[in-house]
Protein backbone atom coordinates (compact mmCIF):
# COMPACT_ATOMS: atom_id res chain seq x y z
CA UNK A 1 0.00 0.00 0.00
CA UNK A 2 1.37 3.59 -0.99
CA UNK A 3 1.15 6.04 1.22
CA UNK A 4 0.56 10.13 -0.03
CA UNK A 5 0.59 12.86 1.94
CA UNK A 6 -1.72 15.69 0.62
CA UNK A 7 -1.18 19.47 1.46
CA UNK A 8 -3.83 20.73 3.47
CA UNK A 9 -5.74 22.26 0.40
CA UNK A 10 -5.72 19.89 -1.33
CA UNK A 11 -6.74 17.32 1.66
CA UNK A 12 -10.04 19.80 2.34
CA UNK A 13 -10.70 19.78 -1.54
CA UNK A 14 -10.64 15.70 -1.75
CA UNK A 15 -12.08 15.48 1.94
CA UNK A 16 -9.18 13.82 3.24
CA UNK A 17 -7.92 13.48 6.59
CA UNK A 18 -4.37 12.38 7.44
CA UNK A 19 -2.67 10.71 4.57
CA UNK A 20 -4.25 8.74 1.94
CA UNK A 21 -3.26 5.13 1.32
CA UNK A 22 -3.44 3.87 -2.25
CA UNK A 23 -3.03 0.69 -4.22
CA UNK A 24 -0.69 0.68 -6.94
CA UNK A 25 0.91 -1.77 -9.44
CA UNK A 26 4.35 -2.01 -9.91
CA UNK A 27 6.21 -0.36 -10.76
CA UNK A 28 5.56 2.59 -8.82
CA UNK A 29 6.61 5.75 -10.03
CA UNK A 30 5.23 9.18 -9.87
CA UNK A 31 2.79 8.88 -12.97
CA UNK A 32 1.73 5.70 -10.93
CA UNK A 33 0.78 7.42 -7.57
CA UNK A 34 -0.72 10.05 -9.38
CA UNK A 35 -3.11 8.56 -11.53
CA UNK A 36 -4.04 5.90 -8.82
CA UNK A 37 -4.62 9.33 -6.79
CA UNK A 38 -6.38 11.10 -9.03
CA UNK A 39 -9.03 7.69 -10.23
CA UNK A 40 -9.45 7.46 -6.33
CA UNK A 41 -10.19 11.65 -6.22
CA UNK A 42 -10.98 13.36 -9.12
CA UNK A 43 -11.64 16.63 -8.01
CA UNK A 44 -8.19 16.54 -7.60
CA UNK A 45 -7.11 16.58 -11.39
CA UNK A 46 -5.16 19.43 -12.73
CA UNK A 47 -4.31 20.90 -8.87
CA UNK A 48 -1.31 18.76 -9.02
CA UNK A 49 -0.31 18.44 -12.44
CA UNK A 50 -1.76 19.96 -15.67
CA UNK A 51 -4.39 18.28 -16.93
CA UNK A 52 -3.44 17.58 -21.27
CA UNK A 53 0.80 17.83 -20.44
CA UNK A 54 0.34 15.84 -17.24
CA UNK A 55 3.34 17.82 -16.45
CA UNK A 56 3.84 19.09 -12.72
CA UNK A 57 2.25 22.47 -12.23
CA UNK A 58 5.30 24.85 -11.08
CA UNK A 59 4.38 25.66 -7.40
CA UNK A 60 3.69 21.99 -6.32
CA UNK A 61 6.56 19.97 -5.01
CA UNK A 62 6.82 15.90 -4.64
CA UNK A 63 9.45 14.62 -1.59
CA UNK A 64 10.37 10.69 -0.89
CA UNK A 65 12.30 9.62 1.73
CA UNK A 66 13.28 13.52 2.36
CA UNK A 67 14.71 14.58 -1.09
CA UNK A 68 13.47 16.65 -3.12
CA UNK A 69 12.23 14.31 -6.56
CA UNK A 70 10.41 16.78 -8.38
CA UNK A 71 12.62 17.13 -11.45
CA UNK A 72 12.95 13.44 -11.12
CA UNK A 73 11.41 11.61 -14.33
CA UNK A 74 7.68 10.50 -14.49
CA UNK A 75 7.90 7.05 -14.79
CA UNK A 76 11.12 6.80 -12.85
CA UNK A 77 10.98 4.31 -9.93
CA UNK A 78 10.28 5.97 -6.46
CA UNK A 79 12.50 4.69 -3.92
CA UNK A 80 11.82 1.10 -2.29
CA UNK A 81 11.01 2.70 0.89
CA UNK A 82 7.64 4.52 -1.33
CA UNK A 83 7.02 1.74 -2.75
CA UNK A 84 6.47 -0.82 0.32
CA UNK A 85 4.73 1.86 2.62
CA UNK A 86 7.05 2.68 4.59
CA UNK A 87 7.68 6.01 3.60
CA UNK A 88 4.94 8.11 2.32
CA UNK A 89 5.11 10.11 -1.19
CA UNK A 90 4.62 13.58 -0.08
CA UNK A 91 2.86 16.12 -2.30
CA UNK A 92 3.69 19.82 -0.97
CA UNK A 93 2.76 22.96 -2.05
CA UNK A 94 5.93 25.20 -2.53
CA UNK A 95 6.75 28.01 0.23
CA UNK A 96 6.42 30.68 -1.68
CA UNK A 97 4.75 34.27 -0.82
CA UNK A 98 0.92 34.59 -0.03
CA UNK B 1 -40.87 39.09 2.45
CA UNK B 2 -37.74 39.60 -0.36
CA UNK B 3 -34.27 38.49 0.91
CA UNK B 4 -31.01 39.73 -0.06
CA UNK B 5 -27.72 37.42 -0.57
CA UNK B 6 -24.83 39.38 -1.25
CA UNK B 7 -22.12 37.10 -3.01
CA UNK B 8 -18.39 38.48 -2.65
CA UNK B 9 -15.23 36.74 -3.59
CA UNK B 10 -11.84 37.72 -2.14
CA UNK B 11 -8.07 37.24 -2.22
CA UNK B 12 -8.93 34.47 0.40
CA UNK B 13 -12.36 32.89 0.15
CA UNK B 14 -15.82 33.22 -0.69
CA UNK B 15 -18.45 35.18 1.64
CA UNK B 16 -22.18 35.19 1.86
CA UNK B 17 -23.97 37.98 3.35
CA UNK B 18 -27.72 37.92 3.62
CA UNK B 19 -30.10 40.36 4.79
CA UNK B 20 -34.11 40.77 5.01
CA UNK B 21 -35.56 43.88 2.34
CA UNK B 22 -34.77 46.22 5.06
CA UNK B 23 -30.79 45.31 4.43
CA UNK B 24 -29.88 46.53 7.91
CA UNK B 25 -29.08 43.33 9.67
CA UNK B 26 -26.71 41.20 7.79
CA UNK B 27 -25.41 37.64 8.48
CA UNK B 28 -21.73 36.47 7.26
CA UNK B 29 -21.18 33.26 6.01
CA UNK B 30 -17.85 32.17 5.27
CA UNK B 31 -14.91 32.01 4.30
CA UNK B 32 -15.77 29.51 1.51
CA UNK B 33 -13.17 28.16 -0.19
CA UNK B 34 -10.76 29.81 2.84
CA UNK B 35 -7.24 30.20 1.69
CA UNK B 36 -8.03 30.45 -2.49
CA UNK B 37 -8.52 32.96 -4.56
CA UNK B 38 -12.14 33.55 -5.13
CA UNK B 39 -12.29 35.84 -8.05
CA UNK B 40 -15.97 35.72 -9.00
CA UNK B 41 -18.86 33.64 -7.86
CA UNK B 42 -22.19 34.54 -8.96
CA UNK B 43 -25.98 32.95 -9.14
CA UNK B 44 -27.97 31.37 -12.12
CA UNK B 45 -31.49 34.08 -12.54
CA UNK B 46 -33.18 31.06 -13.43
CA UNK B 47 -32.67 29.24 -10.41
CA UNK B 48 -31.08 31.38 -7.48
CA UNK B 49 -30.07 28.95 -5.35
CA UNK B 50 -27.54 27.59 -8.12
CA UNK B 51 -24.21 29.26 -7.64
CA UNK B 52 -21.25 29.11 -9.76
CA UNK B 53 -17.63 29.70 -8.32
CA UNK B 54 -13.89 30.37 -9.46
CA UNK B 55 -11.70 29.23 -7.09
CA UNK B 56 -7.97 29.32 -8.05
CA UNK B 57 -4.43 29.74 -6.28
CA UNK B 58 -0.91 29.61 -7.94
CA UNK B 59 0.03 26.61 -6.42
CA UNK B 60 -3.29 24.50 -6.98
CA UNK B 61 -4.27 26.33 -10.06
CA UNK B 62 -8.14 26.68 -11.30
CA UNK B 63 -11.32 24.81 -9.83
CA UNK B 64 -14.82 25.27 -10.38
CA UNK B 65 -17.51 24.98 -7.86
CA UNK B 66 -21.04 24.52 -8.03
CA UNK B 67 -23.67 25.07 -5.31
CA UNK B 68 -27.62 23.91 -5.42
CA UNK B 69 -28.55 25.41 -2.12
CA UNK B 70 -27.64 28.95 -2.18
CA UNK B 71 -24.23 28.85 -0.82
CA UNK B 72 -24.48 25.91 2.04
CA UNK B 73 -22.76 23.73 0.25
CA UNK B 74 -20.33 23.47 -2.82
CA UNK B 75 -19.16 20.22 -5.48
CA UNK B 76 -16.09 20.95 -7.05
CA UNK B 77 -16.86 20.50 -11.00
CA UNK B 78 -15.51 20.58 -14.14
CA UNK B 79 -11.68 22.02 -14.06
CA UNK B 80 -10.52 21.76 -18.19
CA UNK B 81 -10.14 24.78 -20.10
CA UNK B 82 -8.71 23.49 -23.17
CA UNK B 83 -8.59 26.42 -25.81
CA UNK B 84 -10.03 25.07 -29.25
CA UNK B 85 -7.33 24.10 -31.42
CA UNK B 86 -4.53 26.05 -31.99
CA UNK B 87 -3.82 28.36 -29.53
CA UNK B 88 -1.40 30.80 -31.54
CA UNK B 89 -0.16 33.74 -29.94
CA UNK B 90 -1.01 37.22 -28.81
CA UNK B 91 1.57 39.85 -27.95
CA UNK B 92 3.38 39.83 -25.07
CA UNK B 93 3.92 42.99 -22.85
CA UNK B 94 7.21 44.12 -24.39
CA UNK B 95 5.48 43.54 -28.08
CA UNK B 96 6.80 39.77 -28.78
CA UNK B 97 4.41 37.31 -29.65
CA UNK B 98 3.64 35.00 -26.43
CA UNK B 99 1.29 31.34 -26.90
CA UNK B 100 -2.14 31.39 -25.30
CA UNK B 101 -1.91 29.99 -21.67
CA UNK B 102 -4.53 29.18 -19.33
CA UNK B 103 -4.11 31.27 -16.48
CA UNK B 104 -7.93 31.69 -14.20
CA UNK B 105 -11.17 32.43 -14.58
CA UNK B 106 -12.20 36.11 -14.07
CA UNK B 107 -16.25 35.93 -14.42
CA UNK B 108 -18.68 33.71 -14.52
CA UNK B 109 -21.84 34.37 -16.34
CA UNK B 110 -25.07 31.87 -15.81
CA UNK B 111 -27.45 32.20 -18.55
CA UNK B 112 -30.38 33.84 -17.92
CA UNK B 113 -32.73 31.04 -18.88
CA UNK B 114 -31.29 27.80 -17.94
CA UNK B 115 -29.43 27.24 -14.69
CA UNK B 116 -27.13 24.36 -16.35
CA UNK B 117 -25.95 26.92 -19.16
CA UNK B 118 -22.77 28.82 -17.95
CA UNK B 119 -20.27 31.35 -19.53
CA UNK B 120 -16.98 31.51 -18.14
CA UNK B 121 -14.44 34.99 -19.27
CA UNK B 122 -10.51 33.38 -18.59
CA UNK B 123 -7.10 34.59 -18.81
CA UNK B 124 -5.61 34.60 -21.17
CA UNK B 125 -8.68 35.99 -22.68
CA UNK B 126 -11.62 33.61 -24.12
CA UNK B 127 -14.58 32.65 -23.32
CA UNK B 128 -16.25 29.38 -22.53
CA UNK B 129 -19.37 27.80 -21.92
CA UNK B 130 -20.91 24.87 -20.30
CA UNK B 131 -24.41 23.61 -21.24
CA UNK B 132 -23.80 20.72 -18.00
CA UNK B 133 -23.95 22.92 -14.71
CA UNK B 134 -20.08 22.67 -14.81
CA UNK B 135 -19.01 19.32 -15.73
CA UNK B 136 -17.46 20.10 -18.76
CA UNK B 137 -16.01 23.31 -20.62
CA UNK B 138 -16.16 24.30 -24.20
CA UNK B 139 -14.13 27.37 -25.86
CA UNK B 140 -16.01 29.66 -27.98
CA UNK B 141 -13.45 30.17 -30.46
CA UNK B 142 -14.41 32.70 -33.04
CA UNK B 143 -13.88 35.22 -30.34
CA UNK B 144 -9.88 34.10 -29.88
CA UNK B 145 -9.78 33.57 -33.57
CA UNK B 146 -10.69 36.97 -34.44
CA UNK B 147 -8.34 38.32 -36.62
CA UNK B 148 -7.08 40.96 -34.18
CA UNK B 149 -5.90 38.20 -31.43
CA UNK B 150 -2.43 38.16 -32.48
CA UNK B 151 -2.27 41.91 -31.62
CA UNK B 152 -3.94 41.98 -27.95
CA UNK B 153 -1.63 42.96 -25.86
CA UNK B 154 -2.25 41.92 -21.67
CA UNK B 155 -2.84 44.71 -19.18
CA UNK B 156 -1.33 44.91 -15.86
CA UNK B 157 -3.51 42.46 -14.37
CA UNK B 158 -3.28 39.49 -17.35
CA UNK B 159 -5.07 39.32 -20.71
CA UNK B 160 -8.61 38.59 -18.91
CA UNK B 161 -12.22 38.65 -20.48
CA UNK B 162 -13.75 40.02 -17.52
CA UNK B 163 -17.58 41.47 -18.66
CA UNK B 164 -20.29 39.17 -20.13
CA UNK B 165 -23.63 41.08 -21.12
CA UNK B 166 -26.19 39.21 -22.92
CA UNK B 167 -28.81 40.92 -24.64
CA UNK B 168 -32.27 40.16 -23.28
CA UNK B 169 -34.41 40.56 -26.48
CA UNK B 170 -31.83 38.77 -28.67
CA UNK B 171 -30.73 35.93 -27.26
CA UNK B 172 -28.13 35.78 -30.04
CA UNK B 173 -26.33 38.75 -29.00
CA UNK B 174 -23.29 38.70 -26.33
CA UNK B 175 -21.07 41.15 -25.65
CA UNK B 176 -17.78 41.17 -24.26
CA UNK B 177 -14.82 43.03 -22.46
CA UNK B 178 -11.04 42.45 -22.60
CA UNK B 179 -7.90 43.97 -20.74
CA UNK B 180 -6.62 45.27 -22.89
CA UNK B 181 -8.21 44.33 -26.29
CA UNK B 182 -11.41 45.95 -25.85
CA UNK B 183 -14.80 45.07 -26.36
CA UNK B 184 -16.43 42.72 -28.97
CA UNK B 185 -19.78 41.62 -30.01
CA UNK B 186 -21.42 38.60 -31.42
CA UNK B 187 -24.96 38.44 -32.81
CA UNK B 188 -24.96 35.03 -33.46
CA UNK B 189 -24.61 33.42 -29.82
CA UNK B 190 -20.73 33.75 -29.74
CA UNK B 191 -19.76 31.82 -33.42
CA UNK B 192 -18.24 35.22 -34.37
CA UNK B 193 -17.57 38.45 -33.10
CA UNK B 194 -16.07 41.95 -34.02
CA UNK B 195 -14.62 44.50 -32.06
CA UNK B 196 -16.72 47.43 -30.86
CA UNK B 197 -14.82 50.15 -29.92
CA UNK B 198 -15.15 53.19 -32.40
CA UNK B 199 -15.02 56.45 -30.33
CA UNK B 200 -12.59 55.17 -27.38
CA UNK B 201 -9.46 56.52 -27.43
CA UNK B 202 -6.20 55.37 -25.55
CA UNK B 203 -2.91 57.66 -25.74
CA UNK B 204 -1.50 54.93 -23.99
CA UNK B 205 -1.50 53.16 -27.61
CA UNK B 206 0.27 53.67 -30.92
CA UNK B 207 -2.56 54.53 -32.22
CA UNK B 208 -5.13 56.06 -29.91
CA UNK B 209 -7.92 54.94 -32.05
CA UNK B 210 -7.10 51.54 -32.84
CA UNK B 211 -9.53 49.14 -34.09
CA UNK B 212 -8.62 46.63 -30.75
CA UNK B 213 -5.93 47.18 -28.01
CA UNK B 214 -7.86 49.56 -25.34
CA UNK B 215 -8.03 48.85 -21.55
CA UNK B 216 -11.87 48.02 -21.29
CA UNK B 217 -12.11 47.99 -17.30
CA UNK B 218 -16.11 47.18 -17.21
CA UNK B 219 -19.35 47.59 -19.31
CA UNK B 220 -22.87 47.74 -17.68
CA UNK B 221 -26.07 47.57 -19.46
CA UNK B 222 -29.67 48.04 -18.06
CA UNK B 223 -31.71 45.09 -19.18
CA UNK B 224 -34.79 47.37 -20.16
CA UNK B 225 -32.61 49.68 -22.86
CA UNK B 226 -29.78 47.04 -23.92
CA UNK B 227 -28.28 48.85 -26.95
CA UNK B 228 -27.42 51.45 -24.39
CA UNK B 229 -23.91 50.69 -22.91
CA UNK B 230 -21.85 52.27 -20.49
CA UNK B 231 -18.33 51.58 -19.98
CA UNK B 232 -15.56 52.42 -17.09
CA UNK B 233 -12.25 52.56 -19.67
CA UNK B 234 -8.99 52.93 -18.11
CA UNK B 235 -9.20 56.72 -18.64
CA UNK B 236 -12.68 58.06 -19.52
CA UNK B 237 -16.38 56.78 -18.72
CA UNK B 238 -17.98 56.10 -22.40
CA UNK B 239 -21.68 55.55 -23.17
CA UNK B 240 -22.73 54.10 -26.50
CA UNK B 241 -26.48 54.26 -27.78
CA UNK B 242 -26.24 51.88 -30.72
CA UNK B 243 -24.82 49.01 -28.92
CA UNK B 244 -21.24 49.46 -29.27
CA UNK B 245 -21.20 50.53 -32.71
CA UNK B 246 -19.84 54.30 -31.49
CA UNK B 247 -18.64 55.07 -28.08
CA UNK B 248 -18.73 59.13 -26.81
CA UNK B 249 -17.34 60.20 -23.69
CA UNK B 250 -19.32 61.38 -20.91
CA UNK B 251 -16.99 61.44 -17.85
CA UNK B 252 -18.28 65.27 -17.59
CA UNK B 253 -16.58 66.40 -14.00
CA UNK B 254 -15.71 63.46 -12.23
CA UNK B 255 -12.87 64.10 -10.27
CA UNK B 256 -11.00 61.37 -12.00
CA UNK B 257 -12.23 59.36 -15.01
CA UNK B 258 -9.79 56.55 -14.07
CA UNK B 259 -11.26 53.58 -12.36
CA UNK B 260 -12.66 50.07 -12.77
CA UNK B 261 -16.47 49.18 -11.97
CA UNK B 262 -19.69 50.98 -13.72
CA UNK B 263 -23.42 49.76 -12.60
CA UNK B 264 -27.34 50.61 -13.67
CA UNK B 265 -29.79 51.21 -11.09
CA UNK B 266 -32.46 48.54 -11.14
CA UNK B 267 -35.18 50.60 -12.55
CA UNK B 268 -33.69 53.73 -13.93
CA UNK B 269 -31.08 53.32 -16.73
CA UNK B 270 -30.46 56.45 -16.96
CA UNK B 271 -28.78 56.43 -13.48
CA UNK B 272 -25.41 54.81 -13.09
CA UNK B 273 -22.65 54.60 -10.64
CA UNK B 274 -18.92 54.76 -11.38
CA UNK B 275 -15.64 54.58 -7.93
CA UNK B 276 -13.23 57.42 -9.47
CA UNK B 277 -10.12 56.59 -8.66
CA UNK B 278 -6.97 58.92 -8.63
CA UNK B 279 -4.76 57.21 -11.74
CA UNK B 280 -3.46 53.85 -13.40
CA UNK B 281 -0.58 54.30 -10.70
CA UNK B 282 -2.38 55.48 -7.75
CA UNK B 283 -5.06 52.97 -6.98
CA UNK B 284 -6.99 54.73 -4.42
CA UNK B 285 -9.58 57.72 -4.46
CA UNK B 286 -8.54 61.14 -5.26
CA UNK B 287 -7.98 63.08 -1.82
CA UNK B 288 -7.84 59.94 0.24
CA UNK B 289 -11.97 60.48 0.00
CA UNK B 290 -13.89 57.10 -1.38
CA UNK B 291 -16.78 58.63 -3.67
CA UNK B 292 -19.47 57.06 -5.36
CA UNK B 293 -20.51 58.98 -7.63
CA UNK B 294 -24.10 59.17 -9.55
CA UNK B 295 -25.31 60.15 -12.76
CA UNK B 296 -28.93 60.57 -13.15
CA UNK B 297 -28.57 61.77 -16.82
CA UNK B 298 -26.48 58.50 -18.01
CA UNK B 299 -23.29 60.86 -17.57
CA UNK B 300 -21.91 64.03 -17.92
CA UNK B 301 -23.45 65.45 -14.82
CA UNK B 302 -22.17 63.70 -11.83
CA UNK B 303 -22.80 63.63 -8.28
CA UNK B 304 -20.68 62.93 -5.10
CA UNK B 305 -22.22 60.29 -2.80
CA UNK B 306 -20.33 60.21 0.23
CA UNK B 307 -23.05 59.79 3.22
CA UNK B 308 -21.38 56.89 5.33
CA UNK B 309 -18.26 56.59 3.23
CA UNK B 310 -14.84 57.92 4.99
CA UNK B 311 -13.73 60.99 3.76
CA UNK B 312 -10.45 60.93 5.15
CA UNK B 313 -7.59 58.94 4.61
CA UNK B 314 -8.87 56.35 2.68
CA UNK B 315 -6.13 54.45 0.12
CA UNK B 316 -8.57 51.53 -0.72
CA UNK B 317 -9.35 50.87 -4.40
CA UNK B 318 -12.42 49.14 -5.73
CA UNK B 319 -12.13 46.33 -8.73
CA UNK B 320 -13.97 45.88 -11.66
CA UNK B 321 -16.25 43.14 -10.46
CA UNK B 322 -16.43 44.60 -7.05
CA UNK B 323 -19.84 46.43 -7.60
CA UNK B 324 -23.45 45.67 -7.98
CA UNK B 325 -27.27 46.60 -6.90
CA UNK B 326 -30.41 44.77 -6.08
CA UNK B 327 -33.54 45.11 -7.45
CA UNK B 328 -35.85 46.24 -4.73
CA UNK B 329 -37.39 49.44 -4.33
CA UNK B 330 -35.11 51.43 -3.37
CA UNK B 331 -33.06 50.23 -5.43
CA UNK B 332 -29.85 48.88 -3.19
CA UNK B 333 -26.02 49.63 -4.42
CA UNK B 334 -23.30 47.09 -3.18
CA UNK B 335 -19.36 47.67 -3.63
CA UNK B 336 -16.11 46.40 -1.83
CA UNK B 337 -12.78 47.78 -1.71
CA UNK B 338 -9.24 46.06 -1.92
CA UNK B 339 -9.67 47.04 1.91
CA UNK B 340 -12.02 43.83 3.09
CA UNK B 341 -15.18 46.48 3.50
CA UNK B 342 -18.13 45.89 1.81
CA UNK B 343 -20.18 49.36 1.62
CA UNK B 344 -24.45 48.45 0.98
CA UNK B 345 -26.78 51.64 0.10
CA UNK B 346 -30.70 50.53 0.62
CA UNK B 347 -31.20 53.72 -0.99
CA UNK B 348 -29.79 54.26 -4.08
CA UNK B 349 -26.46 55.51 -3.31
CA UNK B 350 -27.53 58.09 -0.79
CA UNK B 351 -26.49 56.60 2.16
CA UNK B 352 -23.96 54.02 2.77
CA UNK B 353 -22.82 51.18 5.49
CA UNK B 354 -20.44 48.83 5.83
CA UNK B 355 -21.77 45.10 6.15
CA UNK B 356 -18.34 44.27 6.73
CA UNK B 357 -15.37 45.92 7.40
CA UNK B 358 -12.45 43.50 7.83
CA UNK B 359 -12.68 41.06 4.74
CA UNK B 360 -9.72 39.98 2.76
CA UNK B 361 -9.23 42.15 -0.40
CA UNK B 362 -12.92 42.23 -2.09
CA UNK B 363 -12.12 40.72 -5.65
CA UNK B 364 -16.15 40.49 -6.87
CA UNK B 365 -19.21 41.38 -5.52
CA UNK B 366 -22.73 40.03 -7.15
CA UNK B 367 -26.31 40.61 -5.13
CA UNK B 368 -29.26 38.46 -5.48
CA UNK B 369 -32.98 39.89 -4.99
CA UNK B 370 -34.78 36.72 -3.64
CA UNK B 371 -38.87 36.43 -3.28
Amino acid sequence: MIRVALPAHLRTLSHVTGEVQLEVPAPVTQRAVLDALEARYPMLKGTIRDHVTQRRRPFVRFFACREDVSHEPPDAPLPDAVATGSEPFVVLGAMAGG
Amino acid sequence: MSEVRVLVGTRKGAFVLSSDAKRAQWDVSGPHFAGWEIYHLKGSPAEPNRLYASQSSSWFGQLIQRSDDGGKSWEPVGNQFAYDGATGTHQWYDGTPHPWEFARVWHLEPSPTDPDTVYAGVEDAALFRSGDAGRTWQELPGLRCHGSGSAWQPGAGGMCLHTILFDPTDSARIFIAISSAGAFRSDDAGKTWRPINRGLRSEQIPNPTAEVGHCVHRIAMHPARPHVLFMQKHWDVMRSDDAGESWREVSGNLPSDFGFPIDVHAHEPDTIYVVPIKSDSEHYPPDGKLRVYRSRSGGNEWEALTKGLPQRDCYVNVLRDAMAVDSLDACGVYFGTTGGQVYASADAGDSWAPIVRDLPPVLSVEVQTLP
